[in-house]
């Protein structure tokens, strides 16, 4: 029976990869629905209100398993991680409380007022609602990324050695992190890229469908409404992807500073650079965290350095060189008396950042090929675009996906890594954080069982999300808000019912 | 006030509006297949859309009082979240699992109109109302009753130990408690054949919930409560009987007031009889109190900033909310099925290209 710390670093790696799946495209596709129901509502053209009802339902297709798996990262923390819990409470727990008040609450009640309110609510009062979701999703993240933040680069507090726990000093400290700062817009601006390529690919897909046919009926719908919905998806990658680019780099200089042996894994840097590192196109090597099976095949030199400190010339610690300073600063030993390796794994963290990069250029390529085809009132029939479309659904998923993987198994052998240029007695290693009173046997039963539930949403998601796009958006669409209404129609059906 | 104990009553109200609207959610969930039945299809299913949609539009909005619950007792109390949620981690699991394909069966039943996709959802909702209907119960009298904490805090007495008499006995209160507050909800939201049939059965409800809750209470009093916590078993024991009383006169806004009072003087009798403690231990000098499981002061003055201004606007903002959707629901309100057929390919011949989408909703 593998031990309670595999088993819960596993289940926490499933659940939180798996939740932000759903997540980013919440985030990113709220604000793109609420853009297209007020173009509607300023503009009163019928095509504005037949994306807001297809994307929409999209949205709230992946908005309900966003939700419920969000559940389990709220109660997880104490289930599998309670020694964490304890040490980390009086600091952790505000941010996590703060969005469930400020921000989930907003987002559930609005989000009701949304789906059921077509018919009840004045059209302006409606489109607010979509607005107060799109805006409050956006809060709940800055709220959990705080938290995450502060596990990065723990800041406005002190250790109290009474308890033996971190205390917060500072509130302002901990919301106004610097790592929070660089984080948030980079989740934010990857989540928009998201949103953007999955609209634009569905509208692409759809225009050129269209377009293919030849018929009058189907080239006008093309036209009228897919075209738009490509350009305003172009805009929204556009934008999103100069954000990525630009908030990735700040992250990563910051992280130099902050987490540098989590840059130095990143960049397989397994020797000294003291004039200068490069960057590393492709490495080779094993996957047990072994810098000595690390080759470097191809790379460039002074990259890195210039990613970190903006000289081509900057020396960067290497992983031994980090491993050594550790050891003298917290112990070569953990407190049973093993040796502490603390780089992260070398393979993942690697990889896992190339992973983000490339597969986040599909987007771009999509944003770059999808605007020059529709260019000055095009609508394109391209297969080509309508197949890069398709394959560029999945791939802003994957570069999120890989963008935490990163983050988080980059911050190994810590929960809370020591800040380096603050206090660095708030730490603790990950193995330090698990609960002590929670058998294997438990946690692999819950394991499996949060496993199968997933997989099963998993493909209910997916051949939902697959089934309402190839429907389309609809051919006619009513006004149903209560000014568009005759006011003898009391005993009418709802306009929306589960 | 101590800010500690100004924090353990948050927490307390903080669950209270979780149990209040959450319950009747729970309640309308477990009585979907009865409420809902009927012998033809057609008219089956379109009593239990209304079944669902009468909390339809805000059993979300009432979920976030129990991760609002979680948080705040994260931030306040951390170490009670971290020895409450690791030692009562199996019944947790199933909440959290009923929760979550309850959650979804909500959304996702009616995107597909299919009876076999129907009915799987329908299970989803009936089971994961069931069961946190009743290890709520199972899980609030093990806190009253006090588990077996090492002296680290961490619970240690195993699962077995949570299912003890109190506890079962706290179980089955939640559950009569939420079966009667969603059948009078059921009939204070719809009309017609589903409002006939939750009011006939809040009646017998109504009598058996007085009789377990009522017998929970006064054992949890007797065993465990101090003696201003026997105004709350008075108030809950009126309530109960109100219940009953309105419920037979089928006067179904009272019988929700007042099953909501009852629920609201549980919470004061579980979070009473605790207090000082969050978590009682079976040698009280492992017992974590408000004291020795809170965070610091100064945490405690932030969040209670937080909470003090935002508790209010949330209420205002839910209650707008259930203003907005105050009409009650009746078969005639429900529309017919929007949902897809599972494969496009399911569609009649239509003379438009089979490239378009109609829009049309079908059967």
């Amino acid at each position: 029976m593998p031990d309670v710390l595999d088993l819960a670093r596993w289940q926490f790696a499933i659940t939180t990869v798996y939740h932000f799946i759903f997540v980013p495209l919440t985030i990113g596709l709220g604000p793109i629905v609420a853009i297209m129901q007020t173009a509607w509502v300023v503009t009163k053209k019928d095509r504005w209100l037949r994306l807001t009802k297809f994307f929409g339902k999209l949205f709230l297709i992946n908005f309900a398993i966003g939700v419920v798996t969000g559940i389990v990262q709220e109660f997880q923390f104490g289930m599998t991680w309670s020694a964490y819990s304890r040490f980390v409470g009086d600091v952790f727990g505000a941010p996590l409380a703060m969005e469930a008040l400020a921000a989930f609450f907003v987002e559930s009640t609005f989000l009701g007022l949304w789906i059921f309110g077509w018919d009840k609510l004045n059209k302006k009062v409606h489109l607010a609602m979509i607005w107060l979701v799109a805006i409050s999703t956006n809060l709940s993240a800055f709220f959990i990324l705080a938290a995450n933040s502060w596990m990065q680069h723990p800041v406005g507090v002190t250790y109290n050695p009474d308890t033996g726990r971190a205390e917060m000093n500072s509130i302002g400290d901990v919301l106004g992190n610097s790592t929070l700062w660089a984080a948030f817009p980079h989740t934010v601006t990857a989540s928009f890229l998201t949103a953007g390529t999955v609209v634009t690919g569905i509208a692409a897909w759809w225009m050129v469908r269209l377009a293919r046919t030849r018929k009058t009926d189907d080239l006008e719908k093309a036209r009228e409404v897919y075209r738009p919905a490509v350009r305003l998806g172009v805009l929204v990658m556009v934008v999103a992807g100069a954000g990525v680019i630009y908030s990735g780099d700040v992250q990563g200089q910051l992280m130099f500073q902050q987490q540098p042996m989590k840059m130095a894994s990143a960049e397989a840097l397994c020797e000294p650079a003291p004039d200068g590192a490069a960057f590393s196109i492709l490495s080779i090597g094993n996957l047990n965290n072994d810098c000595a099976s690390v080759t470097r095949v191809i790379s460039i030199p002074g990259a890195t350095s210039f990613l970190a400190d903006r000289s081509f010339t900057a020396p960067i610690k290497s992983v031994p060189e980090l491993q050594a300073e550790y050891e003298q600063k917290f112990g070569a030993t953990d407190a049973d008396g093993n040796p502490i390796n603390y780089s992260p794994n070398l393979a993942l963290t690697y990889w896992s950042f190339r992973l983000m990069i490339g597969w986040a250029a599909f987007s771009l390529a999509l944003a770059v090929f999808a605007y020059w085809a529709t260019r000055k009132g095009r609508v394109s029939d391209s297969r080509w675009l309508s197949r890069l479309g398709l394959v560029s659904l999945a791939t802003p998923f994957l570069a999120c996906s890989f963008g935490w993987i990163f983050t988080e198994a980059g911050r190994q052998p810590w929960v809370v890594a020591p800040n380096p240029t603050g206090l660095d007695d708030v730490r603790l290693l990950t193995e330090r954080g698990v609960s002590t009173n929670v058998s294997s046997g438990l946690v692999l039963t819950s394991m499996i069982a949060f496993t199968v539930v997933y997989g099963v949403l998993a493909v209910v998601w997916y051949r939902l999300m697959h089934r309402y796009t190839i429907e389309g958006a609809p051919d006619e669409v009513h006004d149903d808000s209560p000014e568009a209404r005759t006011p003898d129609d009391a005993d009418r059906p709802l306009s929306f019912a589960y | 006030m101590e800010l500690t104990t100004l924090w353990f009553v948050i927490i307390a109200v903080l669950w209270t509006g979780y149990l209040v609207l959450e319950g009747f959610d729970f309640g309308v969930g477990m009585l979907l297949p009865i409420v809902g039945r009927s012998a033809d299809a057609k008219e089956r299913d379109r009593n239990r859309r209304l079944v669902i949609n009468t909390i339809g539009p805000v059993w979300d909005g009432n979920e976030v009082w129990l991760i609002t619950a979680g948080g705040a007792t994260f931030a306040a109390f951390p170490e009670w979240y971290a020895s409450l949620f690791s030692g009562f981690y199996l019944p947790l699991l199933l909440i959290l699992l009923a929760l979550i394909v309850r959650g979804v069966a909500f959304e996702y039943r009616g995107k597909v109109s299919d009876p076999g996709w129907a009915r799987w959802w329908d299970r989803a909702i009936v089971v994961g109302s069931w069961l946190p209907a009743i290890l709520w119960g199972v899980a609030f009298a093990n806190l009253v009753r006090g588990v077996d904490l090492d002296g680290q805090h961490d619970y240690v007495g195993g699962f077995w130990a949570l299912l003890n008499p109190f506890a079962l006995l706290g179980g089955l209160t939640t559950l009569a408690v939420f079966l009667t507050h969603g059948a009078v909800f059921l009939g204070l939201k719809s009309t017609g054949v589903v409002r006939e049939r939750a009011l006939r059965l809040a009646k017998p409800f109504s009598v058996a919930t007085l009789v377990v809750a009522g017998a929970w209470a006064v054992w949890a009093q007797v065993a465990y409560g101090t003696g201003w916590t026997w105004a709350a078993v008075a108030v809950a024991a009126v309530a109960l009987l109100g219940v009953v009383g309105a419920a037979w006169r089928e006067r179904e806004g009272w019988a929700f007031t007042f099953s909501a009072i009852a629920i609201v003087a549980a919470v004061v009798l579980i979070f009473g009889s605790m207090y000082p403690d969050v978590m009682p231990a079976t040698d009280p000098a492992n017992s974590l109190t408000v004291t020795n499981a809170s965070s610091t002061h100064y945490t405690l003055v932030i969040m209670t900033w937080v909470a003090v201004i935002l508790t209010p606007v949330v209420l205002l903002y839910q209650g707008w909310t259930y203003w907005v959707f105050r009409k009650r629901l009746t078969a005639s309100s429900i529309p017919d099925p929007i949902g897809l057929s599972l494969r496009r390919s399911d569609r009649p011949a239509a003379p438009v290209p089979a490239a378009e989408g109609d829009g049309i909703p079908r059967p």
